[in-house]
C-alpha cells in the first residue's frame, strides 16, 4: 500500500499525529485567547519562548515531562508581557503581539546560546509494545508519546468547557461583547488576563513539543513560522476546538508528505516543497475568508476594553 | 488605588515625550539585563549610544549609521502609512528581499554592461518587486477578506526560499567556483550603488530615504489621500461616510509599503551587502515595525527613530565584538524598546487618577 513512491499511508498518518502537536497545542491556546475577544499575535515568540524553557528544564532535571511543564510556564509567563500591556495599559494589540515576537525570539536565541547540539532526555512511546506493534491501528492510536494524547484529550476539554460550561459561556460573553458582560459584574480585563496566560502556556507546551520531541534539539529560530500557522488554523477553524485539531492535521499532513517528497525525491526542487506549508496556508486562509463577512470571529477580537463606569 | 481616566483629548506633551521616556526606560532594563551577563552595564550602554557618534571610531562610525538608517527609515515610512490607516502589513521582510530579487536580476541580467541606465532601470525594478509581493495579501484582502497580517508574514518564508534558490540556482555567480551567491556588484560599476559621499555613509538609499521621509509627510499632512489614511485609522466609520473606499485604501498603502520595502532591498543588496546571498537579509523589514512605532507613525518622527535603532545595531556590533556582548542581546533591546513604547504610550490617551473611596 505505498504511494507517492515508496510512502507508507500507515506511517504517514502516524506521523502528521505527531508532528500536528506544536500547532495543534499552539492554536488551541489561541482559540481560547480570541474566544475572550484578545488577538495575541505573539504566538512564535511564546512558542520559541517555551521550546527553549523546555529544553533548559528538561536537560537541567533529566526529566521531560517536568519539561514540559517549564515550556509551559515560560509561555505563560511570556504571555503576562503582553497581558499586562494590553489589559492593563490598554496597548494596541497588533502591535503587542508583533513585539511579543520579537522579543521573545531574541530572548530565545540569548538564552539558547550553550544549549546547542545537547540532546534532550527522549520522551517515549506511552503505551507497551505489545498495542503499538498491531498491525494499522498500532502505529496509529497507540504507537504515540504521552502529548500527542494530551493534545487530543485538550481538544475535547476545550470544545466542552467552550460548548457547556458557566466559565465557557464567560469566556464568549466577554468576547462577544464586552459591555454586556461588564454590565453584568465579569471582570472583562481580569477574565482576559487569564485567558491570555492559558495561551501563553498552550503555545509555550507546544514549543516545547518542538525542541523536545519533533527536532529534538536547540536550535535557534527552531520554531520556524509555526507560531504563525498556528494563527491562521484558529482563522481556519472558525474558533472551534475539533475544528482546529482537523486543521492542524491537515496541516500537519501537509508538512510530513512534504518533507517525505523531499526524502523521496520526487523531481519537485526542494525550495519548492519547503514553501509548500506557507502557501497552502494562504489557499486555507483565502477559501475560509472568501464571501463571508465575519465568519464567526467573536465580536470583540481585538477591541480593548475600559471600564468608564 | 490607581485608576486610569480616559483624556478628552489626546495629551500633546505625551505625543512627543513618550519616545525620549521609552529609551531612557530600555536603557535602564537594558542595563539591568547586560548586568546580569555579567558585563558593565554602563560601560555597554556607552558603546552603543555614545561611542558611534563621539568615541574614537566615530569617524568610521558615523558613516555606518545612515548605511543602517536608510532601509530602516524607507521600509518604516511605507509601514507607518499603513498602520495609521489600520492596514498590517508585517511582511516588509519578504517585500524587501523580493525587491532586492528583483533589481539584482535586472542588473545581472545585462552583465556586465557599462550603460548608465542600467541603475535607474534596477532601482524601478527594485520597487516592482516589493509591490508585487505586497500586491498578494492587499488582493486577497480586498477580493477575499483575507486577513493581511498572516499572509503578508506567510510571504516573508516564500521568499526566504526563494531566496535561497536565487543564491544557488537562478542568480548564482557563474564564475563563483560552485559557492552560493551571486556576482558581486562591488566588481560591477554601472549597477552598484556605490557611497555618493563615504564619510556620511551617504549612497542612493540614504537619498532616497530621506526624500521619501520628506514627500510622505507632505502626502499624510497636506495632501487629500494622507488625510484619508488618517480618517480611516481613527474613524472607520467616518471615513466610509466620506467616501473613502477601503479596497483602494489597502492597495494604495500596501503597494506603497510595498514598494518602499523593495526598494530598500535593491539598495542594499546592490551596495552595503553587494551579492544576493543566502542570509544577506538582516531582519530590517521587521526591525522598521518598530521605527515605525518609535517615530509615532510620523514620517518626519521615523526619520529620528531610524538613527536611534542604527545607533544600536552599530553600537551593538561595537559592543559585541569589544564587550563580548551576543547579538541577540541587541535584538532583546530593541524588542524591549517597543514594549516600553507601547506601555508608555498608555498616558497619551488616559491618566491616571488616584481613585478615593468609591468604585
Amino acid at each position: 500500500m505505498d504511494f507517492f513512491g515508496g510512502i507508507n499511508p500507515v506511517i504517514l498518518i502516524a506521523t502528521l499525529m505527531a508532528s500536528a502537536v506544536p500547532i495543534l497545542l499552539a492554536a488551541l491556546g489561541e482559540a481560547v485567547v480570541e474566544r475572550s475577544g484578545v488577538l495575541n499575535l505573539g504566538v512564535e515568540g511564546m512558542m520559541i519562548i517555551g521550546a527553549l524553557g523546555g529544553f533548559v528544564v528538561a536537560v537541567e532535571t533529566g526529566s521531560p515531562v517536568i519539561g514540559f511543564f517549564g515550556g509551559a510556564v515560560a509561555g505563560a509567563l511570556l504571555s503576562l508581557i503582553f497581558a499586562t500591556l494590553t489589559q492593563v495599559f490598554l496597548a494596541n494589540q497588533v502591535a503587542t503581539g508583533l513585539a511579543l515576537t520579537l522579543f521573545g525570539l531574541g530572548v530565545s536565541s540569548l538564552g539558547g546560546q550553550g544549549y546547542n547540539g545537547i540532546k534532550p532526555p527522549a520522551t517515549g512511546q506511552l503505551l507497551p509494545d505489545a498495542l503499538a506493534d498491531l498491525p494499522v491501528v498500532g502505529p496509529i492510536l497507540f504507537g504515540h508519546d504521552w502529548v500527542v494524547y494530551f493534545s487530543i484529550a485538550m481538544t475535547a476539554v476545550l470544545w466542552w468547557v467552550l460548548k457547556s460550561t458557566r466559565v465557557g459561556l464567560i469566556i464568549r460573553a466577554v468576547g462577544e461583547s464586552h459591555e454586556a458582560a461588564h454590565a453584568l459584574g465579569y471582570k472583562v480585563n481580569r477574565i482576559r488576563l487569564m485567558c491570555i496566560a492559558f495561551g501563553g502556556a498552550m503555545a509555550g507546551m507546544g514549543g516545547a513539543y518542538i525542541s523536545l520531541a519533533r527536532v529534538p534539539q536547540w536550535v535557534d529560530g527552531i520554531t520556524a513560522g509555526a507560531g504563525w500557522i498556528a494563527l491562521a488554523i484558529v482563522v481556519f477553524a472558525s474558533w472551534k476546538p475539533w475544528r482546529v485539531l482537523i486543521g492542524a492535521y491537515l496541516f500537519g499532513g501537509i508538512t510530513v508528505l512534504q518533507l517525505n517528497l523531499q526524502v523521496a525525491g520526487s523531481g519537485i526542487p526542494v525550495e519548492y516543497l519547503s514553501m509548500a506549508p506557507y502557501l497552502i496556508t494562504i489557499l486555507v486562509l483565502v477559501i475560509m475568508s472568501a464571501g463571508r463577512k465575519a465568519n464567526g470571529a467573536p465580536a470583540a477580537l481585538g477591541q480593548n476594553f475600559h471600564a468608564s463606569r | 488605588m490607581l485608576r486610569l481616566e480616559k483624556r478628552p483629548t489626546p495629551s500633546k506633551f505625551w505625543l512627543y515625550a513618550t519616545p525620549p521616556v521609552a529609551v531612557v526606560l530600555t536603557m535602564i532594563a537594558g542595563g539591568i539585563l547586560f548586568a546580569l551577563m555579567g558585563t558593565n552595564p554602563f560601560e555597554v550602554i556607552r558603546t552603543i549610544f555614545w561611542d558611534p557618534l563621539f568615541g574614537e571610531f566615530a569617524f568610521y562610525l558615523r558613516g555606518q549609521l545612515l548605511v543602517k538608517a536608510g532601509p530602516l527609515i524607507l521600509i518604516a515610512i511605507g509601514l507607518a502609512l499603513g498602520f495609521r490607516a489600520g492596514i498590517w502589513n508585517i511582511g516588509a521582510e519578504g517585500q524587501y528581499i523580493i525587491g532586492a530579487i528583483f533589481g539584482a536580476a535586472v542588473g545581472l541580467a545585462v552583465f556586465p554592461t557599462e550603460s548608465r541606465w542600467i541603475f535607474p532601470v534596477m532601482i524601478v525594478a527594485g520597487a516592482f518587486g516589493g509591490w508585487v509581493w505586497a500586491m498578494i495579501p492587499a488582493i486577497l484582502k480586498t477580493r477575499f477578506n483575507t486577513n493581511e497580517i498572516l499572509v503578508s508574514l506567510m510571504l516573508v518564508y516564500v521568499a526566504e526560499t526563494i531566496l535561497a534558490k536565487a543564491s544557488t540556482g537562478f542568480l548564482k555567480n557563474p564564475e563563483g567556483m560552485g559557492f552560493p551567491g551571486s556576482r558581486n556588484f562591488s566588481s560591477y560599476p554601472a549597477a552598484q550603488n556605490a557611497f555618493l559621499y563615504e564619510p556620511l555613509g551617504l549612497h542612493w538609499g540614504g537619498v532616497a530615504a530621506l526624500v521619501t521621509a520628506v514627500l510622505a509627510y507632505i502626502l499624510l499632512t497636506r495632501h487629500q489621500a494622507g488625510f484619508q489614511i488618517r480618517l480611516a485609522g481613527q474613524a472607520p466609520r467616518a471615513a466610509r461616510f466620506h467616501g473613502v473606499s477601503p479596497a483602494r485604501l489597502v492597495v494604495l498603502c500596501m503597494g506603497l509599503s510595498g514598494a518602499l520595502a523593495g526598494l530598500a532591498g535593491m539598495f542594499e543588496v546592490t551596495g552595503p551587502a553587494g551579492q544576493i546571498s543566502i542570509d544577506f537579509n538582516t531582519g530590517y523589514g521587521f526591525t522598521a515595525i518598530i521605527v515605525a512605532f518609535l517615530g509615532r507613525l510620523n514620517p518626519l518622527g521615523i526619520v529620528l527613530a531610524g538613527f536611534i535603532l542604527a545607533l544600536t545595531y552599530v553600537g551593538g556590533e561595537m559592543a559585541s565584538t569589544s564587550l563580548g556582548l551576543p547579538d541577540a542581546a541587541i535584538q532583546v533591546f530593541q524588542g524591549m524598546l517597543l514594549f516600553f513604547l507601547l506601555a508608555v504610550d498608555v498616558l497619551t490617551n488616559y491618566r491616571f487618577r488616584l481613585a478615593v473611596g468609591a468604585h
